[in-house]
């Protein structure tokens, strides 16, 4: 790999280039945008979970002071299928004449039975909650030969069942646009992970060339997979803008956060796992479903909405048979969220490892080391190993002394992290300055800085010099922020800008190496024009696959159900670490979020009438200050490997550790996350189970008898990330 | 009448700058109003009200609000039912404290109200009369603080939109204890949240801070 060996900012640790401002409130993010005459637009959405709507009628909203236009969201009688569905948009001159305005929607609705529970929707008689489809689709079976026989030969056979929650994004800033026409051209401020798919978006909607849609993203307030595209919401706040005749600034509130804009399918997996006498893995079977919303998800550009997930996940196991459905309930959609699938392929597996471990009397660590195929991954168990104290530390499972029982686990992932296709625009001052202009977007991620760094790295300038432009569709493009993607798919092509512009300001100065000492002297043979040069991605300078692991520590109080993580220990490969500050930071980001899966965070949806009960931030969890446990990060530098992403792999694993220590700290599984103090107690047998539980497992068994008559296989093969 | 935010129950009964009605005078004048009704009919009730308690009756139109604001007064029509985040965020052009809850769990939108962290999302503007209100761009106006400086050089920050909270709470708790544990800058940060998990390199920064002049 080309990247330089001795480096001033490669590799090392570099503030954040738009730091100052954010922290200064400077930043200016999408619901900061004030244009003149600006309107405030918001959306009505349907308070059924189910309905036919033959009108919606907006009359009287128009009518209505300060109101300057009103739109329905679908044109004619549609179907809703969940609680805040969109059914019409509002824009008027003050957040209170909207508000105001929004109760005077009359909606003509025929309210239909509608079902939110999983289990209850893969009944039989249960009600279709799209009626062209049958409630359990996206129905995919895999199976190699002799799976029974592997099971019949296998030492040892464990079986288990699984469960994870659905999961919401809650960035903190919330999903939102400005919008403005000026007369057939449209610009918006999107907060969004991908500008050049929201103009292609912008563009399909409204049916208006591409080259007259301009997206700009400056700041962005996190996405986490839920800003691939404009979303319902952008598309009306665009159309608000052109019936108005003015600019239209459409932000949602936390409210419609939990509703309609994406979340990590639930799962249910039943899971039998074999072993020879050796502890090495021989059969693998897996049935499983979740929800992701009332249909198989959206397709957004960071991967299906689909509650399928990669099983048996980071093991290679000769026999398996894997089958897996996803059910409709009357619930918004899933999309891609942080590693989507993976954090919940890692929680079933990797806790069937450790029972599995349980069962042969045998260290989970070491049953890793024999059974997981990565090198890498290999490695950073035994650097973690030793780190992290686990021979110290393990101890038989529940077998610590008093009512508060302490635990170890430790976890595995995998992700593709690879990016590619990013042009790049260089720009040379004749004052020495510098200009970067990419059609990438920094969500937070540091993706900013990473282009600076690589930049004054290969010119040889300092930081301050290079000035960055992101996240406006007049730059040169660049793809989506996801799938980690994007340091590996921006790198190079700074990498190739830089080695570009020196060749041309080589060849226009005649001085050899016009970086360090010559620097200003080359500059100024430009004369009056800046020199400007064309980067594209190139194979080389970045790759795919990273692997990582991590443990973690933590405290149970037997008589609470409380559970405290003591540490969080992560070795994490991402190949060539361009700024090592950012990265860090983003695995920090990674451990506390998996920290609030495993702990905390539920979408909680009410049976009677359909609406999700915490749409919150009081009462749908997210860590907080008080949560946040000593977590260390070992970063395994390859600069050999090139450049990968880290956003998602880092996230995948804490749950499944977390879960795994508070089984070894209890000597019992609690198999549902989020494992909240109720379930730490009732796995204890310390409080009777809800009478609501036995019916549960019933109708769970039966699901999962329905999901093993699949035929196998009936999908197309596909090879698992 | 009344902010439900921790600083305004907290401040001290002799602060000259509390709102000028009390609930007792508005009690009062209500007595004396009660007594007159049946005799004067009550098409003169809210005139009496009015009289009685001249800056109770404000709304539901829109009334002048005078606000300070990072040190400048200014004067904004606002309804009474606009919040003091809505009150700067769209009418003064201050649009660093952020909207991510409006409903005072999340911190994003925290100000100072004379020296106090409150969520500004949870404050009526006229609840905020008469009291120095500080946003986040009314700590740098002389370049960055220390706190500011240190959350950027320790990385305490990722997406940055919930950094001016955390800078509002954190700069509140320096003037309070200029040396704070661990465990007080964690509970000056209970009032926050953070999705992109920066938490441990905000009460980094904040300890790092603290050490700047001294030890």
């Amino acid at each position: 790999m080309p990247w330089p060996q001795t480096t001033k900012y490669f590799g090392r640790s570099s503030p954040r280039l738009e730091g100052p401002a954010k922290a200064a409130g400077r930043a200016r993010y999408t619901a900061d945008v004030e244009l003149p005459g600006m309107l405030y637009g918001a959306i009505i959405r349907s308070t059924w979970p189910a309905a036919h709507i033959r009108a919606v009628r907006l009359d009287q909203v128009r009518a209505a002071p300060g109101i300057r236009a009103a739109i329905t969201a679908q044109d004619g009688a549609f179907d809703v299928h969940f609680y805040g569905a969109e059914l019409a948009a509002v824009a008027g001159i003050s957040r209170q004449a909207v508000l105001d305005a929004l109760t005077l929607v009359e909606i003509d609705a025929e309210p239909r039975p509608f079902l939110v529970d999983e289990l209850e929707a893969l009944r039989a008689e249960a009600p279709r909650v799209v009626p062209a489809r049958a409630n359990l689709t996206d129905g995919k079976a895999q199976a190699t030969a002799d799976v029974d026989a592997a099971f019949a030969a296998s030492a040892a056979v464990v079986e288990g069942t699984f469960e994870t929650q659905v999961e919401l994004h809650h960035p903190l800033e919330p999903h939102g646009h400005a919008a403005s026409w000026e007369g057939d051209e449209l610009t918006t401020w999107s907060s969004t992970q991908a500008v050049f798919g929201c103009r292609s978006a912008f563009a399909q909607a409204l049916q208006v060339p591409q080259n007259k849609v301009r997206v700009i993203c400056e700041h962005m307030g996190g996405g986490f997979g839920a800003k691939f595209n404009p979303g319902v919401e952008g598309i009306l706040c665009a159309r608000l803008a052109r019936v108005a005749g003015a600019p239209v600034k459409l932000i949602l509130t936390r409210f419609e956060q939990a509703l309609a804009v994406g979340n990590r399918p639930s799962s249910h997996q039943q899971i039998k796992l074999g072993a020879d006498a050796t502890g090495r893995l021989t059969a693998f079977q897996l049935e499983s479903f979740g929800t992701s919303g009332y249909d198989v998800g959206a397709n957004t550009g960071g991967g299906s909405g689909s509650a399928r997930f990669p099983a048996p996940y980071i093991y290679k196991v000769p026999a398996t048979r894997v089958k897996q459905g996803t059910v409709a309930i009357n619930a918004g959609l899933s999309c891609a969220m942080r590693a989507p699938g993976h954090p919940v392929a890692s929680f079933g597996m990797e806790a069937i490892l450790d029972d599995l471990a349980v069962k042969l009397g045998r260290d989970p660590l070491e049953l890793r080391l024999l059974n997981d195929p990565s090198e890498i991954r290999q490695r950073e168990y035994r650097l973690g190993a030793e780190k992290f104290g686990w021979k110290q530390k393990y101890r038989k499972p529940g077998s610590s002394a008093g009512p508060i029982k302490s635990g170890i686990g430790c976890a595995g992932a995998a992700w593709m992290s690879g990016g590619r296709g990013t042009q790049a625009e260089l720009e040379i001052n004749p004052d020495g300055t510098v200009a970067v202009r990419v059609g990438t977007q920094d969500l937070g991620t540091g993706s900013r800085t990473v282009i600076q760094v690589v930049a004054a790295e290969m010119l040889g300038l300092d930081l301050a010099a290079v000035a960055v432009g992101v996240g406006d569709t007049r730059f040169p493009p660049s793809g989506a922020s996801g799938g980690s993607a994007t340091t590996a798919s921006v790198a190079p092509a700074i990498y190739d800008a830089c080695e570009k512009a020196l060749a041309e300001l080589a060849k226009s100065s005649a001085i050899a190496d016009p970086r360090g000492a010559h620097w200003l002297k080359a500059c100024k043979t430009l004369g009056s024009a800046p020199l400007r040069v064309r980067g594209v991605w190139r194979e080389g300078l970045s790759t795919g696959g990273a692997g990582g692991v991590q443990f973690a520590e933590v405290e149970v109080d037997t008589e609470t159900g409380f559970v405290t993580i003591r540490k969080i220990l992560v070795v994490q490969d991402c190949g060539a670490v361009v700024n090592r500050l950012t990265c860090e930071s983003q695995i920090n980001g990674g451990v506390i979020m998996g920290i609030g899966y495993a702990l905390y965070e539920e979408r909680v949806m009410d049976r009677a009438t359909g609406v999700v009960l915490n749409p919150n931030l009081e009462t749908y969890k997210l860590p907080g200050a008080a949560d946040i446990p000593e977590i260390d990060i070992v970063l395994l530098d390859m600069p050999e490997r090139g450049v990968i992403g880290v956003g998602e792999p880092c996230t995948i694993p804490t749950a499944s550790a977390i879960a795994n220590a508070v089984a070894n700290a209890l000597g019992v599984r609690v198999p549902r996350l989020p494992i909240t103090p109720d379930r730490v107690l009732a796995a204890l047998g310390r409080v009777p189970p809800p009478s609501r539980q036995a019916r549960a497992r019933a109708a769970l068994k039966s699901a999962f008898a329905r999901i093993a008559q699949m035929p196998e296989p009936i999908g197309p093969e596909e090879s698992p990330a | 009448m009344r902010s439900k935010s921790g600083a305004a129950a907290s401040r001290p009964p002799e602060d000259p700058a509390a709102p000028s009605v009390s609930r007792r005078a508005f009690l009062r004048g209500l007595g004396t109003t009660a007594v007159s009704a049946a005799a004067l009919g009550a098409q003169s009730v809210a005139g009496e009200l009015a009289a009685a308690n001249p800056e109770a009756l404000r709304g539901p139109q829109a009334t002048a609000v005078m606000l300070s604001i990072n040190g400048v007064r200014r004067t904004f029509s606002l309804e009474p039912r606009a919040t003091l985040l809505d009150a700067l965020r769209l009418h003064a052009g201050l649009t660093g404290p952020k909207e991510a809850c409006d409903r005072g769990t999340c911190g994003a939108c925290t100000v100072l109200l004379a020296g106090m962290p409150v969520y500004a999302c949870m404050m009526l503007a006229i609840d905020a009369e008469g009291r120095e209100v500080t946003t986040v761009e009314g700590l740098s106006r002389d370049g960055p603080t220390p706190l500011q400086k240190a959350i950027v050089a320790a990385d305490g920050l990722q997406c940055g939109y919930c950094t001016p909270g955390f800078v509002m709470s954190l700069t509140a708790l320096a003037q309070t204890q200029p040396h704070p544990t661990g465990a007080e800058v964690r509970k000056a940060c209970s009032g926050h949240l953070c999705r992109c998990g920066s938490y441990p390199r905000v009460f980094a920064a904040a300890l790092a801070a603290s050490k700047t002049p001294s030890a």
